[in-house]
């Protein structure tokens, strides 16, 4: 199957490949796996005391939609405040990365990674 | 025989719907079949015949290779019960998902050890030790109730959905397996 450009250029030059401490108290990780291929991914955000999301990485093992969905997430989020990081849709993803149908799981998996690592977050300052 | 899309898997091969299969019989009966439904036999038969000759020997490998393996002889068998798995659904217990990415990381580690076969032995070892225990509790779960219930059936959803990332995972290691030897 051929990748779009988009897709080759995220899986060639990954953004923002990494870790962050998750001890941190301004860190939120979010790690989701796709039973139907086996990968897995996990999606990290460091958020400053005005509720926005200053940095952003990610680790995912998976095919070069996946990395390319996570990768591209990453780029969008750095700025946004937890609301407009939750509102990312999948299809945006899909659409900005031209994924092919068969792909469309892949960019699924990046939208609840990056949920799962708002309400990490969330959950670690609900007093 | 005219048995056509519909067929209980187990039926077809004469054995009772067990997640502990009799290989030998599987595989004996597997090859009765095929010959049976062979395209050789039906060399002069009617198109019609020829068509359902055709079908049937699908059928027959469909149904050998789902049993064959642990992992879709139990995803079938949940299938069976009304257990279907989403295959959309991205939640997993997060410890399970934290230990899978320490083996995709250890696994890229290997490469660079002192003694990448030594080391790739040993995560071999794990990772298949993590699904023979995983094969174990589905075949306790599936075998040993004549009813499960639904927590039942939604453990064994579980089961099957980590076996699918084991299954993955050993793939790679084979993979490597195969790069290591190559370059060394």
């Amino acid at each position: 199957m051929a990748y779009s450009d988009k897709v080759l250029d995220h899986y060639e030059n990954p953004r923002n490949v990494g870790t962050f401490e998750n001890e941190d108290d301004g860190v939120g990780t979010g790690m989701v796996g796709a039973p139907a291929c086996g990968d897995v991914m996990r999606l990290q955000i460091k958020v400053n005391d005005e509720g926005v999301i200053e940095d952003a990485c990610f680790k995912t093992y998976g095919c070069g939609s996946a990395i390319a969905s996570s990768s591209l997430v990453t780029e969008w989020v750095k700025g946004k405040s937890l609301d407009e990081a939750g509102s990312i849709k999948n299809s945006d993803i899909a659409e900005e990365l031209a994924l092919p149908p068969v792909k469309i799981h892949c960019s699924v998996l990046a939208e609840d990674a990056i949920k799962a690592a708002i309400n990490d977050y969330k959950s670690k300052h609900q007093d | 025989m005219n048995s056509l899309p519909g067929t209980d898997y187990f039926e077809l091969f004469g054995l009772s719907p067990a997640f502990a299969i009799d290989m030998e019989q599987l595989s004996l009966r597997y090859r009765e079949l095929q010959r049976s439904a062979h395209p050789d036999r039906f060399a002069s038969a009617s198109a019609q015949e020829k068509r359902i000759s055709v079908q049937q020997a699908a059928l027959i490998n469909e149904a050998y290779q789902v049993l064959r393996t642990p992992l879709s002889r139990g995803r079938y068998m949940l299938a069976r019960l009304g257990a279907n798995i989403d295959d959309t659904d991205t939640s997993m217990e997060p410890t399970f998902l934290m230990e899978q990415m320490e083996l995709r990381e250890a696994l890229a580690a290997v490469t660079a050890s002192d003694d990448p076969f030594a080391s790739l032995d040993s995560l071999r070892d794990r990772i298949e030790a993590m699904e023979r225990e995983m094969v174990a509790q589905l075949q306790q779960l599936l075998d040993t109730n004549d009813t499960p219930g639904s927590d039942d059936l939604q453990r064994g959803i579980q089961l099957v959905r980590k076996m699918q990332f084991i299954q993955r995972l050993l793939g790679e290691v084979d993979e490597l397996e195969d790069q290591l030897a190559h370059v060394g």
